[in-house]
C-alpha cells in the first residue's frame, strides 16, 4: 500500500514538473516576450522592466528561478495588472469557482446517480425511456449552448432568475445547472448500465430469495456495487467542470477564476495564463490522485500492485 | 448387395452449385450488415452525409457570401430571402451556418486523421516493441493524459496566436488543426497499444516472424490491419470531441477570426444580443448539438458493429 502511494505521488510530481517546464518553454517561444505592445517603449524603460521581472537573466537561470518560486507556492506577478500577483488573483477568485464547482459536482452526482438507478429499476418502461432521452440530449449539448438557452428562458422570458453576476443563492443556480448538464447525463448512463449489470447478478436473486425488503436490497446490495464506475468517472468529471467553468462563468459574468483565465487570454497576460495553467494542473493531478486512492479504499477487490494501468 | 444402375448419374454443374455453402463474408461486410440493422446509426450516417453535402455545396448555391453585409437588413428574423434570418451586420445567417459546417466538419475530420496517423504509429510501436520502450512511451502518454485536453489546446493556441500573428483568419484554422492533432492522439495510442500487445502473441504473428518478415512489415501489414475495428471507432468518436473543442475555442476567442464563421463563433456572437434576437443563437446551437449527437450515435453504432466485444 505504502509503495503504491509513494509511486503514485512521484508520478504526479513528475507530471506537474513536465507541465511547468512545457508552459515555461511555451512562454519563452512567444516572440517579443510578455511586454510586446503596440507602442514603442524607450530603451531605458524596457531595460528597467526587464530587470524588474528578471527577463535580462540567462534562460536557465530564469527557469530555475521560476521553478523555485512555484515550489514555494509563488506563481509570479501579473504583467497587465501592476501590483497584482497570480496568487492574489487565485485567492480572490478561486473561492467563487470552488463554490460553483462543488454545487455542480453535487448536482451531477446526486441527479445522475438517482436518474441512473431509477432508469435501471424501470428498465424498458417509461421512466427508463424518459431518463435515457434526456441523457442522450444532455451528452450532445455543450455547456455554452445549455447556458445561453437557460439564460434566455429563465432570465429573459420568465424573469425567474437573474441573468448574470454573483452574490445571492439565485445567482448560482443557472451556472451550476449549465455546468452540470453534460456530466449528469453521462453519470446517469454510466449508473444505469452498471446497475443493470449488478441487478442481474446471482447474489441479487439470493437477496430476493431470503426475503430482504426491496428497498434495502437495492440500496445495500445493488447501489453500493453499481456506484464504483461513477467514482472512476470523478476524475474526468472534475476536468469537465473546470474547463466548462471557463465558458459558463463568462456567460453568466461570474467573477470566478475561469472567467479571469479567459480574460487573461484576451489580454495576453502571459504570466497569469502560465500561472493559472500550472495551478489548474496541480489541482487536477492532485484530485485525480485522491480519486485513485478513494477508489482503492471503496473497492477492496482492486489490487494495488496491478493498478498502474 | 446390388445397386440399380440408374442411381449412378454424373454430377451436373447445377448440383454442385446447390451444394455450395453461402458465400463467405469478410469482416467488413459483416460489420456493414450489423451497422445496417442499427436504425439510429444509419439515420446518423445519412444525416452526416447530408451535412457534408450541405457544407460543401451549400455556400455555392446561396445568393450571399458569408461576409456580405447589408445594413438595411440587420437582425432580421426568418424570411424567404434569409431562411435563418440575418445577423447584426446584415449577413445571411443560413450561409454563415453552412460555412460554419465547413469549418466544424473539416476540424473534425482533420483531427480524426491526425489522431489516426500519430496514435496508430505511436501505439503500434509502443505495443510491438514492448519492454522498456513500451514503458517509457506509455508513461509519456500517462503524463500528457493527466492534464485535460482543453488546457493543452488552449496553451497551444495561445502560443500559435503569437507565433503566426498577422496571417489572417486561415491561420487560426490551421492552428486549431495542429493543436488538436497534437493532443487528440493519446486515447488512440492507448487503445492501439493494448490491441497490439495481445495480437503480437498470436500464431499468425509468430508465423510471419518464422518466415522471416521484417518487423515493420509484421506491425503494419499484419498487426495493425487486425485492430482496424477499434481504431475506426476511436477515430469516429474523436470527431465530435474535436468539433466541440473548436466551438469551445471560438467561444473563448481563440478560434478562427472574423469574418470567417464557425458554429462556436456564431453562438458566441449571438450571446451579446440574446435578449432581442434569440434566433441568432437557435440555428448554430441546433447545428452543433445535432451534429455532435449524430457523430456520437454513429460512433456507438460502429462500435457495436465493428467490435462486438467492446459493447457495454
Amino acid at each position: 500500500m505504502l509503495g503504491y502511494l509513494i509511486r503514485r505521488l512521484l508520478s504526479a510530481l513528475f507530471a506537474i514538473w513536465v507541465v511547468i517546464t512545457v508552459t515555461f518553454i511555451f512562454m519563452h517561444l512567444i516572440p517579443g516576450g510578455p511586454f510586446q505592445t503596440e507602442k514603442a517603449i524607450p530603451e531605458a524603460i524596457k531595460e528597467n522592466i526587464e530587470a524588474r521581472y528578471k527577463l535580462d537573466q540567462p534562460l536557465h537561470f530564469q527557469y530555475l528561478d521560476y521553478l523555485g518560486n512555484v515550489v514555494r507556492g509563488d506563481l509570479g506577478p501579473s504583467y497587465k495588472y501592476r501590483g497584482q500577483t497570480v496568487n492574489d488573483i487565485i485567492a480572490e477568485r478561486f473561492p467563487v469557482s470552488l463554490q460553483l464547482g462543488l454545487l455542480t459536482f453535487i448536482i451531477a452526482i446526486v441527479l445522475g446517480v438517482g436518474a441512473g438507478i431509477i432508469a435501471a429499476l424501470y428498465q424498458g418502461r417509461a421512466p427508463d425511456y424518459i431518463t435515457m432521452f434526456f441523457s442522450t440530449i444532455g451528452i450532445s449539448v455543450p455547456s455554452f449552448i445549455l447556458g445561453t438557452l437557460l439564460m434566455y428562458v429563465f432570465a429573459f422570458r420568465l424573469g425567474l432568475l437573474p441573468a448574470a453576476m454573483w452574490g445571492t443563492p439565485q445567482h448560482i443556480i443557472m451556472p451550476a445547472v449549465a455546468l452540470a448538464g453534460l456530466p449528469t447525463a453521462f453519470i446517469a448512463r454510466l449508473t444505469r448500465s452498471s446497475m443493470l449489470d449488478v441487478l442481474n447478478q446471482d447474489y441479487m436473486r439470493t437477496a430476493l430469495a431470503k426475503g430482504l425488503p426491496r428497498l434495502r436490497m437495492i440500496w445495500v446490495h445493488a447501489v453500493k456495487n453499481a456506484i464504483i464506475p461513477v467514482i472512476t468517472y470523478s476524475g474526468p468529471l472534475l476536468a469537465a467542470i473546470l474547463t466548462g467553468s471557463f465558458i459558463v462563468e463568462n456567460i453568466f459574468a461570474v467573477p470566478g477564476l475561469g472567467k479571469h483565465f479567459v480574460t487573461s487570454i484576451y489580454n495576453r497576460d502571459y504570466t497569469v495564463i502560465l500561472g493559472l495553467t500550472i495551478f489548474y494542473s496541480i489541482l487536477l493531478i492532485g484530485l485525480n490522485m485522491f480519486v485513485d486512492f478513494a477508489y482503492t479504499l471503496v473497492d477492496p477487490r482492486i489490487k494495488l500492485m496491478g493498478s498502474k494501468e | 448387395m446390388q445397386y440399380p444402375k440408374e442411381l449412378f448419374v454424373p454430377l451436373t454443374e447445377k448440383d454442385v452449385q446447390a451444394e455450395m455453402i453461402r458465400p463467405s463474408i469478410t469482416y467488413w461486410q459483416d460489420a456493414w450488415r450489423r451497422l445496417k440493422k442499427n436504425p439510429v446509426a444509419m439515420i446518423s450516417l445519412v444525416f452526416i452525409l447530408c451535412l457534408l453535402l450541405f457544407a460543401i455545396f451549400g455556400p455555392y448555391l446561396s445568393a450571399y457570401s458569408y461576409s456580405d453585409q447589408d445594413f438595411d437588413r440587420r437582425n432580421q428574423g426568418s424570411s424567404i430571402e434569409h431562411p435563418f434570418g440575418t445577423d447584426s451586420l446584415g449577413r445571411d445567417q443560413l450561409v454563415r451556418v453552412m460555412y460554419g459546417a465547413r469549418i466544424s466538419l473539416s476540424v473534425g475530420f482533420v483531427a480524426a486523421l491526425t489522431t489516426f496517423l500519430i496514435g496508430v504509429i505511436y501505439g503500434g510501436i509502443s505495443g510491438y516493441a514492448g519492454g522498456r520502450v513500451d514503458n517509457i512511451m506509455m508513461r509519456i502518454v500517462d503524463i500528457l493524459y493527466s492534464i485535460p485536453f482543453l488546457l493543452w489546446v488552449i496553451m497551444l493556441m495561445v502560443l500559435f496566436r503569437e507565433l503566426f500573428p498577422a496571417t489572417g483568419g486561415g491561420a487560426g484554422l490551421y492552428s486549431i488543426f495542429i493543436a488538436l492533432g497534437l493532443v487528440f492522439w493519446l486515447p488512440m495510442a492507448r487503445i492501439v497499444r493494448g490491441q497490439i500487445l495481445s495480437l503480437k502473441e498470436q500464431e499468425f504473428a509468430l508465423a510471419a516472424q518464422t518466415i522471416g518478415a521484417p518487423k515493420w512489415k509484421i506491425l503494419f501489414r499484419h498487426l495493425i490491419p487486425n485492430t482496424m475495428g477499434p481504431i475506426i471507432v476511436t477515430a469516429t468518436l474523436s470527431i465530435p470531441e474535436a468539433i466541440f473543442s473548436e466551438a469551445f475555442l471560438s467561444f473563448i476567442g481563440l478560434g478562427v477570426s472574423a469574418p470567417m464563421a464557425s458554429w462556436g463563433m456564431l453562438a458566441s456572437d449571438a450571446l451579446s444580443s440574446l435578449r432581442s434576437f434569440p434566433h441568432l443563437l437557435m440555428f448554430p446551437a441546433l447545428a452543433i448539438s445535432v451534429t455532435l449527437l449524430a457523430f456520437n450515435f454513429l460512433g456507438d453504432g460502429l462500435r457495436d458493429a465493428l467490435d462486438p466485444r467492446m459493447r457495454k
